[in-house]
């Protein structure tokens, strides 16, 4: 497949903002039991604010996808069977909530909705950042089975493809969340940074797991099951038109074999080992932190690139010589 | 229920591309809009077409055939391409299985050209919406055209008759006859898409001659020259020596 900017662009910066926003909450929760020590309105206020820029960000990018954007608001209909229309109904409600979580810290306005048993208080921004971690999963899986629910793209149509999205989503948002916390509460850094190796080992760990699964993919479709002709060598001599086509322009990547076996090693160090080397010093140094979170992101960026590349969509096989 | 189809039969396709140009002739003129072309002229032309037939060679040379492949939407009988739009934009008329686009409806996010097997969408680059073969659906019913017009332009274009148009849930229609009795077949069956057009497979008619049916054995001359034959004072007898 081609790998439209604007969807790499998508699908990185909101699972970056779903990331942030998840490990922002992550700590409040562990605050709220005790167990770190509960940061200002302003910490989780503005740290809401940058994930919202992200998600923000990602929309718009997503905009530059779309042939007719002017439309977009006509995509919310179909959420019964697309997952494309499930997205674009879940990103929304998700920024919504992010932005309330947000408003509730930065205002104060946290009045208790209810008090458990124990005797723990259940405040306003609690009630909103559980609403927003399900539905920052929520969208994780919506966004990744846009591509794992096609069937014939057989390198998405994996499981692995939904928990590497959540992962590699999780894996820049702790990060970003690590830097983030290292400029204003940097006592507090080291908990993201563990999450961070954590997560960015596992991301590591599943983005292999698909990498090695892809690589032993047979193809379904063949020369002769795409015309019917029982054959072993049949090779297209014309695709019946006499310059590019949409199909010749949509559905391959237009790099070499070569630049598609550079990327592979290229991302799998900038998006995963390096950060984890990096991260694994548990510093809290802000330089370094932002330093890694802007290569993960490059590296996730790549990453993004050649998983758009890496799919062989069986039409190809209709499109293979101009004549 | 209907389920329009064409069966192209490969057997008679020549690749003139006659049912390419009318095609694009009937469908960049109708009320819906011109099918785009860029640099028609030019070294590296480009356009939208419902329709193209594609040309493959079939073994090494000299032992290579060669075979016109004409290609158009399939018309699903479960299109893939329908559930994944987002807007409603894709979907399949109830009342004759043509898969078709709302041409106002489309945001060209072109999500169901990736979720169809065959490539049969291409994005027109002009109107920015998703184009495909609509089966003539703005010609097939119209009634101020003669009963006999009132059929896919690509079918009407057909000098060989290699594109048969009708319902194949009919039974002893033209079309489901076609595919029953000549071995009618879907493209890529392993998606489970169930295209509605089927493709009749090239056909070569062989004579086979065994050599017993070329040398007759009971052909009487060649009884005489297995029997033995007689010394010339021998006296001979009919049927048991060769004189």
């Amino acid at each position: 497949m081609k790998p439209a900017f604007s969807v790499i662009f998508l699908t990185t910066l909101i699972g970056t903002g779903q990331g942030l926003f998840l490990a922002l909450f992550t700590h409040q929760s562990y605050s709220l039991f005790g167990l770190l020590p509960l940061q200002s309105d302003d910490f989780y206020g503005y740290g809401s604010a940058l994930a919202l820029l992200l998600l923000v960000c990602g929309l718009s990018a997503s905009f530059f996808h779309l042939g007719r954007p002017e439309r977009a608001w006509r995509s919310a209909t179909q959420w019964r069977t697309s997952w494309l229309s499930r997205e674009v109904i879940v990103l929304p409600a998700f920024m919504s909530v992010v932005f309330f979580f947000g408003i509730s810290h930065l205002t104060g306005y946290r009045p208790e909705i209810v008090t458990l048993r124990s005797g723990l208080g259940i405040d306003l921004s609690v009630v909103l950042g559980v609403i927003g971690t399900i539905l920052a999963f929520a969208l994780f899986v919506c966004t990744a089975m846009i591509y794992a629910c096609l069937r014939f793209l057989r390198e998405w149509h994996s499981p692995l493809t939904v928990i590497n999205y959540i992962l590699m989503g999780g894996a820049s948002g702790f990060t970003l969340a690590a830097f983030y916390t290292a400029l204003v509460a940097p006592s507090q850094a080291n908990f993201f940074v563990s999450w961070a190796v954590i997560i960015t080992f596992l991301a590591f760990a599943g983005r292999s797991a698909s990498l090695a699964r892809n690589a032993r993919l047979k193809p379904k479709s063949t020369m002769q099951t795409a015309i019917g002709i029982k054959h072993p060598h049949i090779v297209q001599r014309s695709m019946g038109s006499m310059g590019g086509t949409f199909n010749t322009r949509e559905f391959f990547h237009g790099k070499s074999e070569s630049f598609l076996r550079t990327i592979k090693p290229a991302f799998l160090i900038l998006a995963f080992v390096l950060p984890l080397l990096a991260l694994a010093s548990f510093t809290s140094n802000p330089l370094l932190l932002g330093f890694v979170f802007m290569l993960q992101y490059v590296g996730l960026l790549a990453e993004r690139w050649f998983f758009f590349a890496q799919a062989n969509h069986p039409q190809n096989l209709y499109y293979q010589t101009i004549g | 229920m209907t389920q329009l189809a064409l069966v192209i039969d490969l057997n008679v396709c020549v690749g003139c591309h006659a049912c390419v140009t009318s095609c694009k002739e009937w469908n960049t003129s109708g009320s819906a809009g011109p099918l785009f072309d860029e640099r028609p002229y030019g070294a590296d032309p480009t356009g939208t077409f419902f329709n193209r037939v594609q040309t493959f060679e079939m073994g090494k040379y000299p032992n290579s055939e060669t075979l016109h492949f004409p290609k158009s939407c399939l018309h699903c009988e479960d299109p893939p391409c329908v559930p994944v739009c987002p807007t409603g934009a894709s979907y399949k008329r109830k009342e004759d299985g043509i898969v078709l686009v709302d041409y106002d409806k489309c945001i060209g996010c072109k999500y169901c050209s990736w979720a169809c097997p065959y490539g049969a969408r291409e994005l027109d680059e002009k109107q920015k919406v998703m184009k495909k073969c609509t089966l003539c659906v703005d010609r097939i019913y119209d009634q101020s055209l003669a009963e006999i017009d009132r059929k896919p332009s690509c079918v009407k274009a057909c000098p060989t008759s290699a594109r048969l148009f009708g319902d194949i849930h009919d039974p002893e229609s033209e079309v489901s006859l076609a595919i029953r009795d000549e071995g009618g077949y879907a493209l890529m069956p392993e998606w489970g898409t169930h295209p509605a057009n089927h493709y009749l497979p090239r056909r070569k008619t062989k004579l086979k001659i065994h050599n017993d049916e070329l040398e007759r054995a009971d052909n009487p001359l060649k009884v005489d020259g297995q029997l033995p034959k007689p010394s010339k004072g021998d006296s001979s007898m009919e049927d048991v020596s060769a004189w």
